[in-house]
Order: structure tokens, then sequence, then C-alpha cells
């Protein structure tokens, strides 16, 4: 190849086009992925200047401790609760506006602005706002209800609460993205396929719904799951913001488990076992949802 | 049937408000702590309109705090990573798209492979490295780790893909050279995929809580989401006004721009989410 300057040079283009590119990639995820791999079967500390093997221990710690339990747990149950009520609200939502814009789109476009707002918003930010609107005693939630005549809660500091709080503003800061998945998937609906629903007899708006939009939104909905699935797997924000996973680890989720073992106990080889489970439950969703992607396509 | 529909319109219309007010009220109400003077913040009766607007709580938190610090920060922190993140991924997306090397498969299935990966299971190792190579707590410390971006690279080389060859032939024959079809030819041309990554890269890492947490001990590197997190657990509950203008200096600035390029910013987002 030597011989033939042309290609020498076009192959040092290609480096120079591609190299530091892929460079970065190996160097920063597929390095670091391998080598948490390797640290999740050791009981290597940060700042350690040796560590030991020790098998499959981490991840018995994980799933066999109660405190590894409840991180797992607290997740799904976080998880379990987003899921449906966002996806829900999501299509409610979706649906109502899709049907609003046929008589007053500029009303539409602004409620949809406002569905939208929470997902453009710093989470963090908005998280300590909700603090102050959730505070026992100055907080507007529970001083509206004690005004109807209702108990007021520690919605941050009561065991048996905490987590649904948690999982409401994680609804309330993820419909707004669902809605506009089920909307761009309403608008791909041929129109002519409710004229000829209407003329089989299906006129009214719950057959409409039944017979044509959920049939036909019915790769959206799937993708629309996996999606919300993946992202509240991820809860941290809130967590870090508002509970740091208390009390009593009642709001403990996996990734600020992850990262209080890691970066606050320095537990590096345990903390990896948390990563790498975490990265599992991931990889899984996220496959699914390249199938979905995929079978969307030939379908079209 | 006429009637039916009225009702039926109203009454959708009027759920539909209804939540999209539920959506604004931690808007409302932290724009309305923001703007009350302190004695009204502390009152037991709920009152959402201040009597007046009080505008010591934003001079508080932009003269007294490092507020200006943290969203100065924010910025250096989110555009270094956007240009890098583009100076990498758009030489790379086009010769995956526009040439014929060897290795291209390989390498485009390399980036296929990265988008699998989410940035919490690299954090870890990269905290490790960075803290061997002595960069903790310096901004590279909290650019580098998303230099690299499959989901760059992917959605600028479908995007370039699209683009007929002949336009790159007739650079060549003008006598650009590769990295000038790059920069001149293929970016311009790929600038509607470059707005949607960088209103979602923007966004990602200017809301980011995670990396920023890990990656820095020193208060003057905090980047607004971290930032607000030392001003409220410094405050000792008398500074809620402040607490609260500051929340709301720095959810505005990705706020506004959504407000200004709605159509757009609901693009960007989307399209990342596509990214696991």
């Amino acid at each position: 190849m030597t011989r033939f300057p042309r290609s020498v040079r076009e192959g040092l283009t290609d480096a120079w086009l591609v190299g530091p590119a892929t460079l970065a990639l190996l160097t920063f995820i597929f390095l670091p992925v391998v080598i948490v791999a390797v640290l999740s079967f050791t009981d290597y500390q940060f700042g350690a200047r040796s560590f030991g093997w020790i098998g499959l221990e981490n991840y018995e710690k994980l799933f066999g401790s109660t405190l590894g339990r409840r991180a797992l747990s607290n997740t799904l149950l976080y998880v379990a609760i987003v899921i449906p009520a966002s996806v829900g609200l999501g299509l409610v939502v979706a649906a109502g506006l899709h049907r609003l814009a046929d008589w007053a789109p500029a009303l539409s476009n602004v409620l949809r602005a406002v569905y939208f707002l929470p997902v453009a918003a710093t989470l963090v930010a908005m998280s300590v706002a909700w603090q102050m609107m959730l505070h026992p005693t100055l907080g507007v939630v529970n001083q509206t209800l004690v005004a109807l005549g209702g108990q007021p809660q520690n919605w941050l500091s009561d065991r048996g609460i905490v987590l649904y709080t948690l999982a409401a503003i994680g609804i309330w800061q993820t419909v707004g993205y669902n809605m506009v998945l089920f909307l761009a998937g309403l608008a791909a609906i041929p129109a002519d396929l409710y004229d000829a629903a209407e003329v089989d007899g299906a006129g009214g708006n719950w057959s409409r719904f039944w017979t044509v939009t959920w049939p036909m939104l019915g790769p959206t909905t799937l993708f629309v799951l996996v999606i919300t699935a993946t992202n509240a797997f991820r809860v941290f924000e809130t967590v870090a913001t508002l509970t740091k996973g208390g009390p009593a680890f009642a709001s403990d989720t996996l990734v600020y488990a992850l990262y209080r073992e890691g970066f606050v106990y320095f537990k590096a080889g345990y903390a990896s076992a948390i990563t790498m489970v975490f990265f599992a439950v991931l990889l899984a969703l996220t496959l699914i949802q390249f199938r979905i992607v995929e079978r969307r396509v030939h379908y079209r | 049937m006429r009637l039916g529909t009225l009702l039926g319109r109203c009454l959708s219309l009027g759920l539909l408000v209804l939540g999209a007010l539920a959506v604004l009220l931690p808007f409302l109400w932290m724009i309305s702590l923001a703007f009350k003077p302190q004695d009204e913040i502390f009152s037991a009766t709920v009152q959402l309109l201040p009597s007046r607007i009080e505008w010591a709580n934003f001079v508080k938190a932009l003269t007294e705090t490092d507020v200006p610090r943290y969203l100065f920060n924010g910025a250096v922190v989110v555009l270094g990573i956007l240009v890098f993140q583009i100076l990498f991924a758009v030489p790379c997306a086009y010769a995956l798209a526009q040439r014929r090397f060897k290795g291209r498969t390989v390498i485009f299935a390399l980036t296929l492979a990265a988008l699998l990966v989410p940035f919490h299971v690299t954090a870890i190792p990269i905290f490790l490295g960075f803290a061997q190579a002595g960069i903790l707590n310096t901004y590279w410390a909290l650019i580098l780790p998303f230099v690299p971006t499959a989901f760059g690279i992917f959605l600028f080389r479908q995007f370039l893909a699209q683009v007929p060859s002949e336009l790159f032939d007739a650079a060549r024959v003008d006598g650009l050279s590769e990295t000038e079809i790059v920069w001149r030819i293929a970016f311009p041309l790929a600038l509607p995929a470059a707005t949607a990554f960088a209103i979602f890269s923007i966004t990602a890492h200017w809301n980011d809580l995670f990396w920023p947490l890990i990656a820095t001990t020193d208060p003057n590197l905090a980047t607004p989401p971290r930032g607000i997190l030392y001003f409220r657990d410094e405050e000792s509950g008398d500074d809620v006004g402040p607490l609260m203008a500051a929340a709301a200096l720095i959810t505005a600035p990705l706020v506004i721009a959504f407000l200004l390029a709605q159509r757009k910013f609901t693009q960007g987002l989307a399209t990342g989410g596509l990214k696991g």
C-alpha cells in the first residue's frame, strides 16, 4: 500500500476524520464498561492500594441484604407507579389536545406548551420549589388540605408516603414528554380511517377511539411505555434533592444507592455491582426499544 | 347531538385546563414566592398573588449569593460540551455516511453499541481515571466525559447519508480538502440535525446533577443544579424568597428558550429520548 501515496493519503484522511471520535468512544464508554464489570467482582475501595477478588459477593449483598433489596423494590415500585400513570395521562392529554386542535388550535398549542414545560425545566430547581410546596406547615399543599378539612401529611419525611410523593413528581415531569410522542402518533393516523369507521357505524367518540385510534397507536404506545420505563429506572435528581434516599432508606433507589455507595462511602466494588444490575435492566429495555423502532419502520 | 358535542367539548376543555393548571402550579408557586415579601412567605394562609412585587429576593440572589457564578459555570460547561461534541462527531459522521473505508461498518456498529450504555454505567471508572489524572474539580472533569457522543454521531450520520454524494464530489473537484468539506459543506447542510442535537445536549447538561455531584466538590465549579443545592443547604430557613428567586433564575434560560422556539425544542427533546 505504501507504494500508492494516494491510498495512503486517503487512509490518513479517514483516520483523521474518524479517529478522534472512535478513540473517545473507546476511552470514555467501552473501556469504563469493561472496568466497571471487572470491579463488580472485587472489594475495591476508592483510594485503596490493592483489592481482592470476591466473586459474586457484591451481587449477593445487593440481592440478599435488606438495604440492597429495598433499593431494588423501591425502584420497581416507583417504576410501576410512574409507567401507567404517566403513559395513561400522556395519552388522555394528547387525545384531548388533538381534538381541541380541530376547533381551537391556538388554545391547544398553549396547553401543549404548558404540559411540556416540566420536560424542559431544570428538575433540581423545580424539586426545590416542590419542597416548598410540600413543606409540612408552610407548604401550599398542606395548607390547602387543612383548609379543606383534611389531615396535613409529611410528604417527604413519612416512610409510608415518601416514595409516592416522588412518583407524583416523576409523573408531573414526564406526562408532557409522553403527550408529545402520542400527539405525533395521532397526527400520523390517516383521516379516512375515521371516515371508514363512521361508515361502518363507529361514529361516537368512544367507538372511534377503540376501533381506530387505539389500534393505530399500538406501536407508539409500546414505544412510550419502554421510554418511560427507561427514564423512571434512572430516577436520581428528585431523590438526591428531596430525600437523599431517606427517611430510613424508604426512598432509596438503584441509581441513588449507586451514587451513595460509590461516591459517599467510596465502596467502588459494591457500587460497580449495583451499576451492572442497573445496566442489565436498561440494556434489556433499550433492546426492546430498538426492536420496536425497527418494527415500526418495517410496517410503514 | 349538537348539544352533546358542545357539552363534550366544554367538559374536555375544562379537564385539560385543570390539568394544565396542576402542571403549572409548581412554576406559579416558585415565582409567587420569589416575588413575595418575607412576612407573606411565612403566612399561614394560602395566597398565590403577593400583595406587592418584592424585587429584593432577586437582588439578594444575584448580588449576595453565588448564583451568577453557577449560571456562568453552567454556560461554560454546557457550551464546552457542545463544541467538543460537534468537533468530534461531525467529521466521524461525515466519513461514516459518505466515505468508503476499511472498518467503516465496525465503527458504525461501535457507535450503535455505545448508544446502549447509559452515562451512569461509566461514572465509577471515569471518576477513578480522573482522580488518577488529578483533574477532578476542574471544568475539564465536567466536560470531557460527554465529548464522545454516540447519539450525535448517529444523528449526523443518518442526516448526511441522505445527502446525494454528487454534492461532495463536486466540492472535491473544486479542490476542497475533506476537512474543508466537513465544515463548509456537510456541517451547514446538517444544521437542522445540529439544532435538534444542540437543544438536546444543552438541556441534558444544564439540568444534570449526577455527574457534577460526583466530579466536583468545589462550590466555585458548581453548575446550576449543584449550586442551588449548596444555596439551599446553607440557608437556614429565612432565605426562602431568594432561594426561590435562584430556582427561577436557573430554570429561566431553558424555559424561555423553549417558549421562544417550541417546535424546535419539542423536536430536539423528543429525538433525544430515542437515545436510551
